[in-house]
């Protein structure tokens, strides 16, 4: 099936443009850029057609990456049916994305650049869903970290923006430094980190003894790295520092969702650990409420649908962390729809708006810019689970599982899903309703932006009548699931309220939201300040580090302790070195002279001494 | 005369005749330089063949040197130093081309200390008689000394001296404990005495090899450098000129850690063993300690001299892990630290030739008027920090898993210095790199030229190559690391053999692959 073709045709649009496409017209870097990414989509879509049922998993192996005593990685690439749905939402979307940066990118520096950037990205992004171990895996894992690094500081002069590269790469590795010692533990145990070996042997009940939870608790460190759940979420938000087609293909509809790919791919692993099954679980609701609290304060638009990314990110983890990987997955391309939309989306209006980004300085947009508007609405009630949309789909299959794991997450995450309507409606009502409050001359968006908006929206309403969970049945068997009707109409009811409140306090009587937003003054400058958790993170961990190693670890312990000890030896020792002054005269014929004469003394000191004995 | 021999004497031949060449001729100098280390570069890329069907030594010869004592020229290469050397003659002729403008005064004298250290270096690696080891390992450092007190900035001297004073006193213990070991056994012949302690015929009281061990460990750790004993690397780095430290850092700190892996595993097996259990927590304080003091530097050669002891500390941990995948990892992190570190040193060096500052403050927005100065710098940096298909992390991977199958709290507090890495490294890039350009900055600023794309190009290349095909450059080292690690854990069979009786609830790992 030659699977190694859908990777390469992104690297090759990715060394092309990055290293001919300065001299490029802009047309040529299009065609590269947009063309790889299509070629491997077209790729992505013979494979799985030709893999027909994929019953079993269709692997291809290449050669031997690293091969010590009988630890042995291979460069392997295998589809199986979650690989297929991962595979099609990123070449697809990612295809869309690109399409749409063609005409998003036009007016920006760096275009080349920004291209190859992207092509990289797609390659390591369809490494990591095709690897078939962990390693290579981790591969395309810290790779596609790289790309979002490069990205979040494409505006490189921008202080905020390599501020927020550098802090989206480190707070990964933190999360990356659970997966590897997590991969430690599986080859320790299992002596592979083959995934069919893998979870072969994990499946076998002789293997009991195994720490499981370990693996899979130092797993989901990593996971809540890439996927931006607490206690690793900061670097997220502050991604938006890079260009917007960046936000919604890596921030939003792709390499966010690694982690919750990487736990359904691992879900052999996590169902023989129910403890850190349950803290997915927590984790991920946990950050999917509080997540959405912060969104409802946000000004910028991005910051808006980046809270809202976390947050729908948390639904995904509590969907597998309640057993319903197969729900998890689906709101993973779901999410990859209408998310993408609502960036795209925002794009479009901060296209229009020649930069602006603060929903204060917008208003009254939708007779202006129709199409966007249009469009974004359609990935807002999908976001907000109306009945019949993409996100309704998936979003319930998950709140039910939840609910039959524990009432208590089914009802935070009902009072998230209300959250969630009420903050993407606010943004929406305060861009296009009412009046409009800044000073650009709007303008709609161009024919290659508006497309993919179109398409995504239809997928967005629509594609919620894909059933993934059943295409994954096979591999995740669902449970039977009665929890009664009540259950599953509240969300609707939840979407629908969270819309009429945004409508009232935007669109109906904006005096009201002031009002409720002086009332509780400290609650909303809490909320609007993100709980502190930067200031705090940098008061608790990143100050007295670097303080602490400059004035401690450098000046006190190694110019301070050690150096002390060392000059006062050489002080006591210069007696010695004036005398081995003489001897340096610079000139190489002399020194050679004296080693030789040093070797001769040294000869004659072991003659003397007696010789062999 | 054996392909080997030709490699060794090659560079001592063109050392010579750089010191009869007429001092006035500059450009005749430097390219006789070059022309003489690429040949032996070409020439050593011939050592790679047998090892390709996997051997022990190769291209051996061993003729009698001294009558009495019994010394020998007894030189051959076998996994561990074939990259080594190979290494050592790649990184020649770089240092030449990068040294062409840079160095501008006393040139003869300059290219010739630099082919008289390719000649000890590749001594160091290659020899197997104990006697002709040491007068190899010294030979080395002299030049060195010469490169840093000669041609060096302002504190020279102190570094130079410093640097001196620290290895000097460290191997005259070594020198001590090889001619006991001469008095022992009556050969200097290393295979020799290997053999006859292994045999049984020779052995050692626990107080003598512990004693025999601490000093050649002494010597080795200070090259290394292994924590506490770093503190002389940063100064000599700091002063000396660019192609002396790139020679320092990629491979004069090998000759430690070849040393241990050499020398001292093999020749006193159980007192290693023994004090892994002090020489491991040194690593890895190396490891964050390097890192941390690394962060807070405002100069950018003391920051890529810290981040070398964090690597080194990477190395020295893989190596006491007694595990295959440490041992693996440790060779092939030195290979990888000597060529990502080299070019991080020669990157640092084409931006003092600019601007002629090492403070990370003067710089910022380098990226807008030398993009490509940044980029590969940016390639640079990635394989430094252990990137996944860039040759640090193949490294960096095997030690942490070999450390963790040896005792998995290990691999935790060492994995910590990966994650501190990347702080050092990008926060480096972003204040050097990153940012708007100053018009005083702007006015020094150029892009690569011809002449520094020959001289880093080959060592990106290796990183991608070394990072993705990995297996063209392990084989070799991982058949010797099985090697030296076979007689050492036939001794602990025993042991755990009995270990894995007692507890009846055992479990032995699967190897299934």
């Amino acid at each position: 099936m030659n699977l190694w073709l859908i990777p390469i045709f992104p690297f090759l649009g990715f060394l092309i443009n990055g290293l001919f496409g300065r001299r490029f017209p802009k047309q040529l870097v299009n065609v590269v850029a947009v063309g790889s990414v299509l070629l491997s989509f077209l790729w992505v879509v013979k494979t799985i057609s030709g893999l027909g049922a994929m019953e079993t998993a269709y692997i291809e192996r290449y050669f031997t990456w690293i091969q010590s005593g009988t630890f042995n990685v291979g460069v392997d690439f295998a589809v199986d049916r979650l690989t297929a749905i991962v595979l099609l939402v990123v070449t697809g979307v990612g295809l869309l994305i690109h399409t749409y940066a063609i005409g998003y990118m036009a007016h920006e520096g760096g275009y080349y650049r920004f291209f190859a950037y992207l092509n990289l990205f797609m390659f390591f992004m369809l490494i990591l869903v095709l690897a078939s171990n962990f390693l290579l895996l981790f591969v395309g894992w810290e790779g596609v970290g790289l790309c979002s690094y490069l990205l979040v500081g494409f505006y490189f002069t921008e202080k905020f923006a390599t501020d927020a590269g550098n802090k989206a790469f480190i707070v990964n590795r933190i999360g990356d430094f659970g997966f590897t010692l997590a991969m430690f533990l599986i080859v320790k145990h299992f002596g592979s980190l083959d995934f069919g070996k893998v979870f072969t042997q994990a499946a076998d009940p002789a293997n009991s003894a195994v720490p499981f939870v370990a693996i899979c608790m130092l797993l989901l460190l990593g996971a809540t790295g890439k996927s931006a759940q607490i206690p690793l979420y900061v670097w997220l938000p502050d991604a938006m520092a890079g260009p917007t087609p960046v936000s919604a293909l890596i921030h939003a509809a792709t390499m966010v969702t690694a982690g919750v790919y990487m736990i359904a791919r691992s879900s052999v692993l996590f169902t023989h650990a129910p403890v850190a099954m349950d803290w997915v679980a927590a984790i991920g609701m946990a950050t999917a409420f509080f997540a959405a609290t912060i969104g409802m304060a946000q000004t910028d638009i991005k910051k808006v649908f980046a809270y809202s990314t976390v947050s729908q990110l948390g639904y995904m983890f509590a969907g597998v962390g309640v057993g319903a990987f197969s729900a998890g997955v689906f709101h993973l391309m779901t999410h990859a729809f209408f998310k993408a939309l609502l960036f795209l989306g925002a794009g479009s209006v901060i296209h229009a708006l020649s930069g602006e980004q603060d929903l204060r300085q917008m208003g009254g947009l939708a007779k202006k810019i129709p199409i966007t508007c249009i469009t974004l609405f359609c990935g807002g009630v999908a976001i907000a689970g109306l009945p019949f949309t993409s996100g309704a789909a998936s979003k319930d299959l998950i709140l039910e599982a939840a609910y039959a794991r524990s009432p208590i997450l089914y009802w935070i995450g009902l009072i998230t899903a209300f959250m969630t309507a009420f903050y993407v409606f606010r943004a929406l009502f305060l861009a296009f309703f009412g009046k409009y409050r800044g000073d650009k001359h709007p303008h709609e968006a161009p024919f290659v932006m508006w497309a993919p908006l179109a398409v995504l929206a239809l997928l967005s309403l629509a594609g919620g009548f894909l059933s993934v969970p059943h295409w994954l049945e096979p591999m995740f068997p669902e449970k039977e699931m009665n929890v009664g009707p009540l259950i599953t109409y509240l969300p609707f009811a939840a979407g629908f309220l969270g819309i009429a409140l945004a409508y009232l306090f935007y669109v109906a009587k904006p005096s009201l939201s002031e009002s409720a937003k002086n009332s509780m003054g400290w609650l909303y400058n809490l909320i609007y300040h993100k709980y502190f958790i930067d200031e705090a993170y940098n008061f608790a961990v990143v100050n007295p580090l670097i303080q602490g190693s400059r004035s401690v670890l450098w000046r006190g312990m190694d110019a301070g302790l050690i150096d002390g000890i060392v000059n006062g030896v050489g002080r006591r020792s210069r007696g010695i070195g004036n005398i081995l002054k003489l001897l340096q005269s610079g000139s190489i014929r002399n020194y050679a002279a004296w080693v030789v004469f040093g070797s001769v003394i040294l000869l004659i000191a072991i003659g003397l001494s007696g010789g062999p004995r | 005369m054996n392909q080997l021999n030709f490699v060794i004497s090659i560079p001592l031949v063109g050392f010579l005749i750089a010191l009869m060449l007429p001092k006035s001729r500059i450009q005749a100098i430097r390219v006789f330089a070059l022309g003489i280390s690429l040949l032996v570069f070409v020439a050593s890329l011939g050592l790679i063949k047998p090892f390709q069907y996997g051997v022990g030594y190769a291209f051996e010869t061993n003729i009698p040197w001294i009558a009495t004592p019994p010394i020998h020229y007894h030189v051959a290469i076998d996994g561990l130093s074939l990259w080594l050397v190979i290494l050592t003659t790649l990184l020649t002729p770089i240092c030449v081309l990068i040294s062409w403008n840079y160095i501008d005064k006393r040139q003869k004298e300059f290219y010739a200390f630099l082919l008289l250290l390719e000649f000890g270096l590749i001594g160091v690696f290659c020899a197997l008689d104990l006697f002709l080891f040491y007068v190899f390992w010294e030979i080395a450092l002299v030049p060195m000394y010469f490169l840093i007190g000669i041609w060096g900035y302002s504190r020279r001297i102190y570094a130079a001296v410093k640097f001196f004073l620290y290895t000097m006193a460290a191997s005259v213990l070594m020198l001590g404990a090889i001619i006991y070991l001469y008095n022992r056994s009556g050969t200097f012949d290393y295979p020799t005495i290997l053999a006859m302690l292994q045999s049984g015929k020779m052995v050692l009281s626990s107080a003598e090899s512990l004693w025999l061990f601490l000093a050649f460990f002494l010597a080795f750790a200070v090259k290394v450098p292994l924590f506490p004993l770093h503190t002389w690397l940063p100064d000599a780095h700091v002063e000396a000129p660019t192609a002396g430290s790139v020679m320092l850092a990629s491979v004069m700190l090998k000759m430690g850690t070849y040393g241990l892996l050499r020398f001292c595993l093999p020749l006193f097996p159980a007192t290693a063993r023994t004090c892994a259990s002090w020489i491991i927590p040194l690593a890895i304080i190396g490891i964050i300690y390097g890192a941390l003091v690394a962060m807070v530097q405002p100069n950018m050669k003391k920051l890529v001299a810290y981040s070398s002891v964090s690597h080194l500390g990477f190395v020295v941990l893989g190596i006491f892990s007694f595990t295959q995948n440490g041992l693996d990892g440790a060779v092939y992190q030195m290979l990888n630290h000597g060529v990502s570190t080299g070019a991080l040193f020669m990157l640092v060096g084409f931006l003092y030739e600019r601007r002629h500052s090492l403070e990370i403050a003067d710089y910022g927005g380098v990226a807008t008027p030398a993009p490509n100065l940044a980029k590969v710098f940016m390639i640079v940096m990635l394989a430094s920090i252990g990137l996944p298909t860039l040759n640090n992390f193949v490294g960096e991977y095997l030690v942490l898993q070999g450390a963790s199958l040896a005792n998995f709290e290990w691999a935790v507090f060492a994995a910590i210095g990966v994650i501190l890495s990347a702080v050092y490294m990008l926060w480096l890039y972003q204040r050097a790199f990153l940012g708007k350009a100053d018009e005083e900055l702007a006015h020094h600023m150029y892009d690569l030229k011809a002449r520094e794309y020959f001289a880093i190009v080959p060592l990106i290349v290796l990183m991608v190559w070394m990072g993705t095909f990995t297996q063209s450059f392990l084989q070799p080292i991982s058949a010797t690391n099985a090697r030296i690690l076979g007689p050492i854990d036939a001794k602990k069979g025993v042991q755990v053999k009995f270990e894995q009786h007692l507890s009846a609830s055992a479990q032995e790992p699967s190897h299934a692959r």
